[in-house]
């Protein structure tokens, strides 16, 4: 216990002591950490320089950096930051340039307000980590980093004390501020972002289908085990032979490449045709993809309010996908759409280039003659896939740039969907039917822990769609011709000696549940806590019984239960009234103390009088009550410290407690 | 205008006079200036966590906006049940800090660190840490440039413990004002020669020592000039002070009209005060004659304070 004096007048700008400057090197440790692996290397190492400066300049007394080697560096530090990422603005230059900031503050030490700006840039740092990766285990790292800054607080204001006290209260504030931290996160109105344009580097490159295709394209993608979206349906799921989520449609063809045609730009809100027969409900979870287009099962019956569909029904958002997002859909797995297709459409699926791959324009006009109807034709074109000893592999061998389909159907027959999806449409326009590639997610697979199928990058596909006058659209998919088990069971089945991505596996089942049980757990947190946007926030209110839950509605909720808590928390802090301080606490224990032994004091009675009357009655009480009543009247009623005459009264109390005892046997 | 802000919000939970334990209603809270600096970042992160649809950054802001919360109830812990108290202040020379001593009083289990007590009128505070169940005795300073009474300024108790972001403050006002007496004339001329009644009358100066006669013993005598053989001889009579003539040096009386009247009245007052203190250290009995007021020659502690309170209130409203 103690007191300084100290002028009125500089009553913010107190020295910081040693303690202090170590807990900031503590802070800027633990907001430096959880950048480690995306500073760019040489912002890292001068980075790491610097703090080892500072902390040997706190352990060892070692010289500072002076003024103008910091106004060096920081010159230096923005030059190189903008020469890395060609710019200053943005996440990734912002968090190079706040961590540069942070280390050199260090540097900068003088008084308890630079710690103040220390603890705020690192409380900053913490939120910028979070763009970068928002896993429960970095959730859990940075809610500890955030105990220690919130430790360093403490120290900035309260006197010395030990560290692990320091952690205790900061970890005890920290306890006591999440119910409010739930309420908010739960009640908080979203708003969908972005509010302003996002820099370019917002989201980092994803992985995914893009619109186009070209041999090769689609096996590269199936060597990732990356989720591309997860589904739950509302009912049973359908067998996953029938799970064709549809992706971008490509119509046009170059004699190499496959790429989206008119009927994709024409969308509306409502499917271009109506859809018969029983519909399946489910939803979908898509991962951020960094294109427009979302994923829904063939053929898409119901759209979420906002996606659009285009006439060769890909189902399309609004913006592109930068975040987790989740979508509801209808569909009805066995239809036949488009059986009134539009001409131009019709006619844009039969084009071909004008020369190349004589080979099969001769195959194909030779089956087609041999087959009489467009039906049949289809029929004979999948016999001649089935028949041909083609290999279906991850590993497939370059092709040449011309006459691709030529060198494929006729040389190498080694290749993956799309290869089989490109030339059987090929072929079957070649014969004078209208066809397209359709390319997508095939499958998905079932986890055994939440019952939702997830889609993986390695589900990637590509598959055929031949319109036939009488039934419209209709799904052909040549790779279940070579390989029926890749639609019934994934990549699991291929070959000895290919490349199976390690989660298509078969083997291995323990394996298999625990990372069942992983992605379920992870899946979860992405629902509830990542994914927890306006459309998640209304359905959880509404569950709750909230009948309107709009803005105005949470926010008078999230007052209330605000206001309840900080209530809450008021009577805790305030569970001893002032009037019941330590002198009184000890004054009822005396009376407790004496109380069942007959002795004790009648409510009129001042504390004089009491001791005289036991007194008289008990003389062996005598001395001790006399000295404790004593002491509670000059503590009371004649200014003495009052602590001190509490701590007395307790141990009189203590000593007559056992003399009443010690009596009564 | 501020002031009386200050005034009006003091007299919020009643009077504030002290002694005072500070409740709830007497507690007052706002965000400091970091505290302010707190919400302009929590924002600015809200604003990023909303852009980058960051869930997790909602969490870490909504927790940062709960842990304000938080601090504000244990900021506003910090003070409450405090009990502040004043001492009855020593008077002081004029150009000496009067000194107004307090006592905070913490009567509760829980520690208090990182007071901060200010006085108006003081220009420094002092930063206290109070351990749990103790209490503490300690002064404010305030300069006191003029003779007379010395009001005590308003005191505020203030502390942004534990974090820093929010103030709690109250206020109390001492009721015991601390006398000042004028500040002793520093190059002053020595102590008159007395002459019988007058301005300065040394009886006998040398201090031969004669004994006079007995009288009652007052509280102010030496016990060097008790009658210690009669009191030996009968020790349940009261004590007796043996009187001697010329005693010490004699008597004196000090007179303001004696002073040249063209010198300014401050001037005379301070020249008498120095010369009380002079006729303290030479151990003569003094008595001061002002306009309409005499004290009559004695000497002693208790004299010495009369004598002074009486030259430091001298012409001045009460």
């Amino acid at each position: 216990m103690m007191f300084r004096r100290t002028a009125k007048a500089a009553p913010d700008l107190p020295p910081l002591g040693a303690q202090r400057t170590g807990w900031l090197l503590a802070v800027a440790a633990s907001a430096l950490l959880p950048h480690a692996d995306h500073l760019p290397g040489w912002l890292g190492a001068v980075t790491l320089l610097l703090f080892t400066w500072r902390l040997a300049q706190w352990k060892r007394g070692w010289p500072g950096a002076s003024g103008w080697i910091r106004t060096l560096l920081i010159v230096a530090g923005c030059a190189g930051i903008s020469l890395t990422f060609g710019r200053l603005f943005g996440r990734e230059p912002g968090v190079a340039l706040l961590a540069l900031l942070l280390v050199l503050k260090l540097h900068e030490l003088k008084s308890v307000r630079d710690g103040h700006t220390v603890v705020l840039l690192g409380y900053f740092m913490l939120l910028a980590a979070f763009t970068y990766s928002q896993t429960p285990a970095m959730a859990a790292l940075l809610f500890a980093a955030m105990g220690v800054i919130t430790a360093a607080l403490i120290a900035l204001t309260g006197p010395p004390a030990a560290p692990l006290a320091l952690l205790r209260q900061s970890g005890w504030m920290l306890a006591q501020a999440l119910p409010f931290m739930l309420v908010l996160f739960v009640l908080f109105p979203r708003v969908p972002g972005p509010l302003w344009g996002l820099p370019l580097d917002a989201h980092g490159a994803r992985t995914g289908l893009s619109d186009s295709m070209e041999p090769g394209s689609i096996s590269q993608l199936s060597q990732s085990g990356e989720i591309a979206f997860r589904a739950r349906f509302d009912r049973e799921a359908p067998p996953a032979r029938d799970l064709y989520w549809r992706g971008p449609v490509l119509t046009e063809f170059d004699g190499r490449t496959w790429r989206q045609g008119t009927a994709a730009r024409r969308t509306g809100g409502t499917p271009p045709h109506p859809v018969a027969g029983p519909r399946s409900g489910y939803e979908v979870t898509l991962e951020a993809h960094g294109k427009n287009w979302l994923f829904a099962l063939e053929t898409v019956a119901a759209l979420p309010a906002g996606a659009r569909v285009s006439d060769d029904w890909q189902v399309l958002s609004g913006d592109v996908v930068r975040n987790r997002r989740r979508d509801r859909f209808e569909s009805v797995l066995a239809a036949r759409p488009g059986i009134e297709e539009w001409s131009a459409h019709i006619d844009a699926a039969r084009r071909l280039p004008r020369d190349g791959n004589p080979r099969a324009r001769a195959l194909a006009a030779e089956l087609r003659r041999q087959s009489g109807s467009d039906a049949a034709t289809v029929d004979a074109l999948l016999r001649r896939f089935r028949r041909e000893a083609f290999v279906y592999t991850l590993t497939p061998p370059l092709l040449p740039g011309a006459d691709g389909i030529d060198a494929f159907l006729f040389d190498t027959r080694r290749g993956f969907c799309e290869h089989y999806a490109g030339a059987f449409v090929f072929l079957a326009r070649a014969a004078g039917l209208p066809a397209r590639v359709v390319t997508g997610y095939q499958g998905g697979e079932r986890n055994s822990v939440d019952s939702f199928i997830v889609v993986r990058q390695s589900d990637a596909h590509a598959w055929a769609e031949v319109w036939l006058p009488a039934e419209g659209w209709r799904r052909v998919d040549p790779t279940a011709a070579i390989l029926p088990s890749r639609v019934e069971r994934g990549l699991a089945d291929l070959a000895a000696g290919e490349p199976v991505p390690f989660v298509a596996r078969a083997d291995l089942g323990w394996l298999r549940t625990l990372r069942h049980r992983w992605e379920a757990a992870n899946n979860a947190w992405n629902q509830w806590v990542l994914s927890y946007d306006q459309q998640r926030q209304r359905e959880l209110l509404s569950r709750l019984g909230m009948a309107q839950p709009d803005w105005q509605t949470m926010t008078a909720w999230m007052a209330a239960l605000c206001g309840l808590m900080a209530g809450a928390l008021t009577l805790w802090a305030l569970r001893r009234a002032p009037g019941r301080d330590a002198l009184a606490r000890a004054w009822a224990g005396l009376d407790r103390a004496l109380a069942p032994a007959g002795l004790g004091r009648a409510a009129w009675e001042g504390p004089l009088d009491y001791a005289e009357r036991v007194a008289a009655a008990r003389p062996d009480l005598a001395a001790d009550l006399r000295a404790a009543c004593t002491l509670y009247a000059d503590a009371r009623y004649g200014g003495a410290p009052l602590a001190p005459a509490a701590r007395e009264i307790r141990a009189r109390s203590r000593a007559l407690r056992c003399h009443r005892t010690l009596h009564h046997r | 205008m501020r002031d009386a802000l200050r005034r009006w919000l003091a007299s919020l939970g009643g009077s504030p006079a002290l002694p005072l334990t500070l409740d709830r209603r007497r507690i007052f809270v706002l965000p400091s200036a970091v505290g302010l600096v707190w919400g302009g970042a929590l924002i600015a992160m809200l604003l990023t966590a909303i852009n980058y649809t960051l869930s997790l950054g909602f969490a870490l802001v909504f927790m940062l906006a709960g842990l304000g919360q938080v601090a504000l109830l244990h900021t506003f812990r910090n003070l409450l049940g405090l009990t502040l108290k004043e001492l009855p202040p020593e008077p002081v020379f004029a150009g000496q800090p009067a000194r107004f001593a307090l006592a905070l009083d913490n009567a509760s289990s829980r520690a208090r660190p990182a007071l901060r007590l200010a006085m108006a009128g003081s220009d420094e505070a002092l930063d206290i840490d109070l351990t749990a169940d103790a209490a503490l005795t300690f002064h404010l300073r305030v300069p006191a440039p003029r003779r007379g009474w010395i009001a005590p300024g308003r005191l505020t108790l203030s502390t942004r413990y534990p974090l820093g972001l929010i103030r709690a403050w109250s206020y109390g006002q001492p009721q015991q004002r601390c006398l000042v007496y004028p500040q002793p004339e520093s190059d002053r001329p020595p102590l008159p020669p007395g002459d019988a009644g007058t301005l300065g009358l040394r009886a006998r100066g040398d201090g031969s020592e004669e004994f006079a006669a007995l009288r009652a013993h007052r509280a102010a005598d030496s016990p060097r000039h008790v009658a210690w053989k009669a009191w030996a001889r009968s020790p349940d009579a009261p004590l007796l002070t043996k009187q001697f003539d010329g005693q010490d040096g004699g008597e004196l009386w000090l007179d303001l009209e004696r002073l040249p009247a063209t010198m300014p009245l401050e001037q005379r007052l301070a020249r008498l005060t120095g010369w009380v203190l002079d006729a303290e250290t030479a151990g003569l009995r003094y008595g001061l004659a002002l306009p309409g007021q005499r004290i009559a020659p004695d000497r002693g502690p208790a004299h010495r304070a009369r004598v002074l309170a009486a030259l430091a209130l001298f012409g001045l409203p009460s």
